[in-house]
């Protein structure tokens, strides 16, 4: 064994160092995601979302993803989350140029005679889950409500069908359900964050664009990901404290 | 996609609220506009305006019955309703919308209306045989007791009621702006003016409203129709007019000074997809030309029956302008995207729950109500019958 004091002390170092760093890594992402306990506290947890616009490529997936794991109805005009395509050409920045064909389900077209200098990013969309949301407020029997863990849901068994809500909604968020003349929007996949599990959306992006964080954690990587990125939400004048942060969001987006 | 231009949210494809919800503040404007003209005689001592001031209570009466319909034929979920009674959200302006109404309702117009026909009540009870002396009783509460002590309080108590119903019929309409004037992310609605604007239209609607109903029913009862009466309607409705048209002209000209970001949006609109309900139907022939022709009633001297038709005209298109605004509120304030990139269309169908028909059927029956209401409540003091019985 040709092995002298100092490799091993380095290899031993390399070891101890590299577990640690995995170690570490392994508490991040068992913190990412939330407490798999099956005894949910929901005052343990403050959800929100992360979405790195310029990790998001427009593949659709997370649309798709929505659509198949919630059961929303496949077909215009119902999207829980969807991707828009914006152009903003070199000689009329003021007026993007907009697109979402299919909510983005079926991902998009290339753009045909781009002129140069234009500028393209894809921005998924999806409920704010606002920390004051207009929808909340305006439901007239309180069917729309904010859980204990900050996430915008409906009791379907209550919701009267007035449409108020989807009045209320500053981000096109809400559609009503032809299945059960409710109202429907993202529930930030509640049924699967409760259990440990992600959102379908982040789980099927390919690029890791969208992350679902728990703010009320102190070792989710939510809070390295807001202190090393310029984040920002929409619509801020309206202050509805929305809770989707975006990394790199162009200020042309509505 | 067809209707579409530009950008839409994808879930903007649908409009949401629909003919129906014109009409809501349609009707709820017409009930506070002919209270507030009912309450001119009552409260304000407007002797001239007597005439129509049981047929203005009654007019009320019959389209606040009708009201909350277009409503509840809207929900997804009509049958869930009454939860609003006894689980509302505090939070939320919708939610007060069933306790506005009820107390406009039953403390407000069915009260006065019951104070005020009490003493006729009694007599009709009193002469009157069969099913209808049932009929009567029942009205009367079984109560028969008309004593001039009796009927002194019956007249406080209803001068109290109007007193009070006044401040209502303000909050009734007033807060049917609120809903919409309290939604920050529709920019067209969002304004503080919005329940103003909405409670002065509402009273020019009901003025013009119980306006032409008297000259329509003195032409079926072929009685003549009192002038002065006409013409002093028809100057609280210029007046109030004029009023409503300042301020609905005071938010169009702010929104346009201080172009915001939704202004292109708007001004957009205007200019296309609501140009013919909002420039022609609301402000040219719906507000410009009947305050013109009022105006001239105003100005120059015409003979009676000349009068009569200028009013007549100038009520109708009143109400064609007041109906043109509620629809360019409530279906306008749709046809944009909050995205503000992008516009879709509203295309009525015709013979489904939220469309043509149904509104029509909607429109039609107040007037309905109405008649059978006249035929109750008999609303005038110059018929035959009516001296015998009060004699």
């Amino acid at each position: 064994m040709d092995q002298d004091r100092r490799s091993f002390l380095t290899g031993a170092g390399k070891f101890i160092m590299l577990t640690g760093a995995a170690s570490l890594a392994w508490d991040a992402v068992l913190n990412g995601t939330p407490d798999q306990a099956p005894n949910y506290d929901a005052t343990a947890h403050w959800w929100a979302m992360t979405i790195d616009v310029d990790r998001c490529i427009g593949s659709g997936n997370c649309v798709r993803a929505c659509k198949i794991e919630n059961n929303v109805p496949d077909e215009p005009g119902m999207f829980r989350t969807w991707v828009e395509r914006y152009q903003i050409r070199p000689d009329d920045p003021e007026h993007p140029i907009v697109d979402s064909p299919n909510g983005g389900h079926d991902g998009f077209a290339p753009i045909k005679d781009l002129p140069p200098g234009t500028k393209v990013f894809f921005v998924p969309k999806m409920c704010n889950h606002c920390v004051h949301s207009p929808c909340v407020q305006v439901c007239p029997v309180g069917a729309t409500f904010e859980s204990p863990d900050g996430v915008v849901l409906v009791d379907k068994s209550r919701c009267l069908g007035c449409r108020y809500c989807v009045q209320a909604c500053p981000y096109g968020c809400r559609y009503i359900d032809p299945r059960t003349h409710t109202v429907d929007k993202c529930t930030l996949c509640y049924h699967r964050i409760t259990q440990g599990l992600t959102t379908a959306c982040a789980e099927a992006c390919p690029t890791g664009a969208r992350r679902l964080a728990d703010l009320k954690s102190p070792k989710d990587p939510v809070h390295e990901f807001m202190r090393t990125h310029k984040v920002h939400v929409l619509k801020p004048q309206l202050a509805t404290r929305p809770k989707v942060y975006y990394n790199a969001l162009d200020g042309a987006v509505r | 996609m067809p209707g579409v231009e530009g950008f839409i949210y994808p879930n903007e494809v649908e409009l949401q609220w629909s003919v129906l919800i014109v009409l809501y503040p349609f009707l709820t404007g017409l009930v506070a506009g002919a209270f507030i003209l009912a309450s001119l005689e009552r409260v304000f001592n407007v002797a001239a305006v007597r005439p129509t001031y049981r047929l203005a209570l009654l007019t009320a009466l019959a389209f606040l019955l009708v009201a909350p319909l277009p409503l509840q034929m809207h929900l997804g979920h009509p049958e869930r309703s009454f939860s609003m009674y006894l689980t509302p959200h505090r939070e939320s302006a919708m939610a007060m919308f069933g306790f506005v109404y009820l107390w406009y309702l039953m403390a407000v117009l069915v009260l006065e209306i019951w104070f005020d026909y009490r003493r006729e009540l009694v007599l009709t009870w009193r002469a009157s045989r069969g099913l209808k002396r049932h009929f009567y009783g029942a009205l009367t509460l079984w109560s028969d007791n008309i004593s001039p002590e009796a009927l002194h309080l019956d007249e406080r108590i209803g001068r109290i009621i109007t007193i009070v119903g006044i401040p209502s019929a303000f909050l009734l309409h007033g807060y049917v702006g609120f809903i919409s004037g309290s939604v920050k992310a529709n920019p067209w609605w969002s304004t503080p003016m919005m329940p103003v604007v909405f409670l002065l239209s509402a009273i020019v609607s009901g003025i013009a409203a119980v306006m032409l109903l008297y000259v329509f029913l003195s032409w079926v009862r072929r009685r003549a129709i009192d002038m002065l009466c006409l013409d002093t309607i028809a100057t609280y409705l210029f007046y109030a007019f004029i009023i409503d048209f300042s301020l609905e002209m005071l938010d169009l000209v702010h929104r346009l000074y201080e172009a915001d970001e939704s202004l292109k949006a708007l001004d957009f609109m205007v200019h296309t997809r609501l140009f013919v309900s909002q420039i022609v139907l609301q402000i040219g022939l719906g507000t410009l030309v009947p305050l013109g022709l009022l105006a001239l009633t105003q100005l120059m001297r015409f003979s009676d029956a000349r009068r009569r038709r200028l009013y007549v005209t100038a009520g109708l298109l009143t109400l064609v302008g007041i109906f043109a605004m509620r629809w360019n509120v409530v279906i306008g304030g749709q046809l944009f995207s909050k995205s503000f990139l992008g516009y879709t269309s509203y295309k009525m169908g015709f013979a489904t729950r939220e469309v043509l028909l149904p509104a029509l059927a909607i429109m039609v029956l107040p007037f309905i109500i109405l008649a059978v209401l006249l035929r109750i409540f008999p609303p005038w003091e110059d018929e035959p019958a009516k001296a015998e019985l009060l004699r």
